[in-house]
């Protein structure tokens, strides 16, 4: 057991080197993208892990399956003047190509099924976010750190670059407008989730209006934000970076448009940050009810 | 020997009987081969209709930024481009070929329900025509996808109205199709036609009307509560009024996935034709074939949340409906073992139908395989909603259903018009095609792997170069069907090559005992079967 | 020429068949109660919003042990109101009898009806989340600018699974649309008696 997660602990932090080496870069959609990337928290990289070993899986499979084919097919010619076989079945065989398949499901679901239930404990968490899906932004609400409640809530939303391009009939290059170095159109928004490194962080996520689902590649998963319901999802960001994703349950007209971005950074500049947003929120709030006529408070 | 056959004289008593006029012939046609002509023609005219918005859709992404329409409008083209696929394209094709082929497959004079066929057929054009109007109604017509979730699907106007009514009547109309097929099968088979020695084909569609009847009617009920929500104040659905949205999709779902297989089953019959007739040898382990569709239905009756991963199930959810999946990849696997086995050590050669069943085999398990890969649940986590299950899907219906019925459309045309589609054009047909659905498909599973969602009018650069690629394959696929109609009217109306009445040199099997065209009325008295007349008569195993 | 026997037998199918459809159209709806029973009594997810059936008197605490119950609250955009909880979080013993608070006001300008959407995750565990009085059991009414304290009495059944150390009860308020009109067209938000 020790054995085992040592062993599973240093291949984590192997591959968090290898993140950190590669730089963040390569978590977020890149031009000629081929595979799934291996993410930037421990459990993204294990997702990245079953999804490879399905698919070899499958690559491994089809090479027996198509090779057979194109033998046949080469092989089992009229122009070459075979004499057809009268053979209907052949109960060996067959046995043999149910029970194979069963050992390799099996070898499939097992590491799979392992990892769902690390995913499934989302308890004993160090601080809670709430995510409020709207038609069509993002809410995100600081609940707690470290047990200690927080006052910190803002609506996130495609960023005003890539809304101006999108309009549709703008002319403008989608290809124009970069955040830092990276070519951002409509996955960069005006305002970013911003949360600790090496930080159990549990999401409580629900949504407004209309089913929505909150999708940060990088993190491994995606998460239905559903009107009436709430649903708990968790993660621990190995790596400080910029992580992007976007709205996965069609919502509407602009279900194409309500990017998510998380940054994470480490734990010191976090808590700093945190403690500004509170004090800027402490403020906006004192003038508000300094005002004589009361807003409509929606969360709208 | 197809003199010997005592079909043949039938056919010289009733050779003249079609109805005169335009309106007899087919608005009042009780004749499963004109019905099945009307369905087969319905259908192609819905593949075009569905294929034009596949089009617009495909331009829109062409590259990033919005092109050309507005995201209302691109909400619409996806949802109405699937609802016509599966309910005008792909369902009707199937029944369409069932009409025209089981009766003659088993030896019956008509279906065993000949009027209601016709209301079946007939309901279809208005259930459409309702259904397409919805685009120029105010509001547009349906923008919440195919899948039609609430609360989103609630939002949209009157459309919604018309496109349920739409929708009832599509359902009714293949349930009546179901019901014909159950009872054309189970009492109308000539003396001798034991059930295990039915084609494949007719044991595929016995099953599969069997899943319809049991899930159109579930859909009906999930799509009645949805009107009643909007319109009468019900809340199943409302979280507002103590219901509950998921519960819709999970209504949608016992519907959605069974009607998966509803368009994949008859294909397996289909292929389960042709690949014997071009390896001039008898299917392999026939049984085991019948079998593995009838576990397959089975299965797909425990699989549905497999298309709600991310919906928040319990644990225990999430691991019944991951094995659960996973074992319909046994039965599958067997299916897929047997066609190979079926070309092994035949005689192959490589006519257009054969061309569409391979290129079946091979697609079709590459879909099979991304299906597996979904039905992991951490990795679907990823994969749900991203254009790798796009990928996944149109690989089992496109390179699956739609190729396996081009398939039949070659291997049967003869039968039907009497005459040879030219082989050229089919080939080139058949090229076209295979390759451009490649450049079509394939890369979306790299757009869904490097994260991008479905359902979106417009993305982030990163993911223009594979998007264009498809775009461009889509252009490509999509003029290529044109060869397709052209080859079809050639065939019928100018082709001077006469088909025999066996058409194929492996083909075995009641259709081809009778003449090339098909009589308008067969069988009016039972053929009698001998031995070596059907493809697997000696099946004791 | 169809013998008769034949068309017997279709018609036969036929209505069959027919049968087979109503049954399975019905079942469509019969999926409404058999989803929240499965969700119950096979997963563990209550989805019935009232109070527990579980008696109160011989509750045992377990004070070996403490759950924190977080507090999440929600306002549908479409209600102008505002609605807190009292505290953001408790530590409570499973077995203990917990009261806490809720305020809720109404910023508009009209009288409104609303009800209240509980939802418990992790979704499995609300089997062992037990409400004695809630104010989701009711409607509220708020006149323009009045405040609500309500309370709700919850205690966390003590067989809750070691494992589990932090739970989240999330309400979300909803206009009641029906009893907002008849709130405003008969000054009473229950419909007429008789
Ligand atoms: C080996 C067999 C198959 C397996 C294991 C399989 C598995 C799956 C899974 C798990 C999904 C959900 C993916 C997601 O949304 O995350 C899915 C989606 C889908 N599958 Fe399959 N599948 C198989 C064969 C088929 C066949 C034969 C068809 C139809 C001919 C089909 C049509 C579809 C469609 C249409 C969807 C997407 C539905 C939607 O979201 O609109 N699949 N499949
Ligand atoms: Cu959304
Ligand atoms: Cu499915």
């Amino acid at each position: 057991m020790a054995m085992i997660s040592s062993v599973r602990r240093a291949r984590r932090a192997f591959a968090a080197f290898a993140l950190l080496a590669g730089g963040t870069a390569f978590a977020n959609p890149q031009p000629w993208q081929l595979n799934m990337a291996p993410g930037a928290t421990s459990i993204s990289q294990r997702v990245h892990e079953v999804h490879m070993i399905a698919l070899w899986v499958c690559v491994g499979i089809g090479i027996i399956v198509f090779g057979a084919m194109i033998y046949a097919m080469v092989k089992f010619r009229k122009s070459k003047g075979v004499v057809p076989a009268k053979f209907t079945h052949n109960s060996t065989l067959e046995a043999v190509w149910t029970v194979i398949p069963i050992i390799v499901l099996i070898a499939m679901a097992w590491p799979a099924t392992k990892l769902l239930v690390d995913m499934a404990d989302v308890d004993n968490s160090d601080m809670t976010i709430k995510i409020t899906g709207y038609q069509w932004k993002w809410r995100y609400e600081y609940v707690d750190y470290y047990k200690k409640p927080t006052a910190v809530n803002f609506i996130s939303t495609l960023d005003a670059d890539s809304n101006r391009i999108r309009q549709p009939g703008s002319g403008l290059d989608p290809k124009s407008i970069k955040d830092g170095d990276y070519a951002s159109y409509l996955l960069n928004v005006d305002k970013p989730l911003v949360v600790p490194v090496g930080v159990k962080v549990r999401f409580v996520i629900t949504a407004d209006d209309v089913i929505h689902s909150w999708w940060v590649p990088a993190l491994g998963w995606k998460q239905d934000a559903i009107p009436g319901i709430i649903n708990d999802q968790w993660t621990r960001v190995d790596v400080p970076g910029i992580y992007r994703g976007q709205c996965a349950e069609l919502c509407g007209k602009d279900h194409g448009f309500m990017p998510i971005v998380v940054k994470a950074v480490p734990k010191a500049e976090f808590e700093q940050w945190l403690a500004t947003q509170e004090s800027e929120t402490a403020a906006a709030k004192a003038a508000a009810t300094a005002q004589v006529a009361p807003q409509p408070a929606t969360q709208g | 020997m197809a003199a010997a056959n005592p079909a043949i004289h039938d056919v010289h008593d009733d050779h003249d009987h079609k109805p005169q006029g335009f309106l007899d012939r087919w608005l009042f046609t009780t004749n499963h081969k004109d019905i099945g002509t009307l369905y087969l023609v319905f259908s192609l005219t819905m593949f075009f209709i569905g294929g034009t918005m596949a089009m617009l859709i495909r331009a829109e992404l062409f590259k990033p930024g919005m092109q050309l329409m507005q995201p209302e409008f691109f909400n619409e083209m996806t949802s109405m481009h699937a609802l016509v696929m599966i309910f005008g394209a792909v369902m009707p094709a199937f029944v369409g070929l069932g009409n025209w082929m089981i009766p003659l497959q088993i030896g019956a004079p008509d279906m065993a329900l000949p009027r209601m066929n016709n209301w079946s057929f007939w309901i279809l054009p208005f259930a459409f025509l309702l259904l397409l109007s919805t685009i120029f109604m105010p509001g547009g017509g349906p923008q919440g996808g195919w899948t039609m979730y609430p609360p989103l699907a609630l939002q949209g106007g009157v459309n919604v109205a018309f496109s349920i009514f739409a929708i009832h009547l599509m359902g009714i109309s293949s349930i009546m199709g179901a019901i014909n097929i159950i009872a054309t099968i189970l009492n109308m088979r000539a003396p001798g036609m034991d059930l295990l020695k039915m084609p494949v084909f007719v044991w595929s569609w016995l099953i599969t009307a069997f899943l319809l009847i049991a899930v159109m009617p579930v859909l009906a009920g999930a799509v009645t509560m949805l009107l009643t929500d909007k319109f009468f104040g019900t809340s199943f659905f409302h979280a507002a009024g103590g219901g509950d949205p998921v519960m819709y999709q999970h209504i949608f779902w016992f519907f959605g996935h069974p009607e998966v297989y509803i368009m994949i089953l008859p294909a397996f019959g289909i292929i389960s034709e042709i690949i014997p007739t071009f390896s001039r040898k008898p299917i392999f382990g026939y049984q085991a074939m019948v079998y593995a569709i009838a576990s397959i239905a089975f299965l797909s009756f425990i699989v549905w949340a497999h298309h709600m991963f991310s919906v928040g199930m319990p644990l225990g959810g999430e691991l019944f409906f991951m094995y659960a999946t996973m074992l319909i990849a046994i039965p599958t696997g067997v299916k897929v073992f047997n066609w190979i086995s079926t070309m092994w050590g035949g005689a192959m050669t490589f006519e257009t139908p054969m061309l569409f069943a391979i290129a079946f085999v091979v697609l079709f398990t590459i879909g099979g395989f991304s299906g597996v890969m979904c039905a992991i649940v951490p990795a679907d986590f990823q994969y749900q909603d991203s254009y790798f299950v796009v990928a996944h899907f149109h690989y089992v219906l496109v390179t699956g259903a739609v190729f396996a019925i081009m398939a039949s459309a070659y291997y049967w045309l003869p039968k039907w018009s009497g005459h040879m589609y030219s082989e050229t054009w089919g080939k080139i047909h058949f090229w076209s095609s295979v390759i451009s659905v490649n450049v079509l498909f394939f890369p979306q599973h790299f757009l869904g792997l490097a994260g991008m969602p479905r359902r979106i009018p417009d993305y982030n650069v990163a993911f223009a170069d594979f998007n264009m690629i498809s775009s461009i394959g889509g252009f490509w696929f999509g003029a290529s069907q044109l060869i397709f109609v052209g080859v079809i009217i050639h065939c019928v109306y100018f082709s001077k090559q006469k088909a025999t009445t066996q058409v194929w040199e492996g083909a075995r099997g009641l259709e081809w005992t009778v003449p090339s065209p098909a009589p308008h009325h067969t069988f009016s008295t039972p053929p009698v079967l001998k031995p070596g007349m059907l493809a697997h008569d000696d099946v004791s195993h | 020429m169809e013998s008769k026997t034949v068309a017997h037998r279709n018609a036969s199918v036929l209505k069959t068949g027919a049968v087979v459809v109503a049954c399975s159209f019905l079942f469509g709806f019969a999926m409404v109660p058999v989803y929240r029973i499965v969700c119950e009594h096979v997963f563990g997810i209550k989805l019935a919003n009232g109070a527990t059936s579980a008696t109160t008197a011989n509750l045992v605490e377990d004070t070996s042990r403490t759950v924190t119950v977080q507090f999440v609250t929600n306002v549908n955009s479409k209600l102008p109101w505002t609605f807190e909880a009292e505290r953001p979080s408790i530590e409570v013993h499973p077995g203990k009898l917990t009261e806490v608070w809720f305020d809720a006001t109404n910023t508009g300008g009209e009288a409104i009806v609303g009800n209240a959407v509980p939802s418990v995750a992790p979704s499995n565990v609300s089997q062992f989340f037990n409400k004695t009085e809630c104010f989701c059991f009711t409607e509220q009414t708020l006149a323009a600018g009045e405040t609500r304290r309500m309370p709700v009495r919850f205690f966390v059944d003590p067989q809750l699974p070691k494992s589990v150390r932090e739970l989240t009860l999330s309400y979300t308020f909803y206009t009641n649309e029906v009893a907002t009109r008849r709130l405003s067209e008969t000054g009473s938000p229950l419909p007429a008696a008789g």
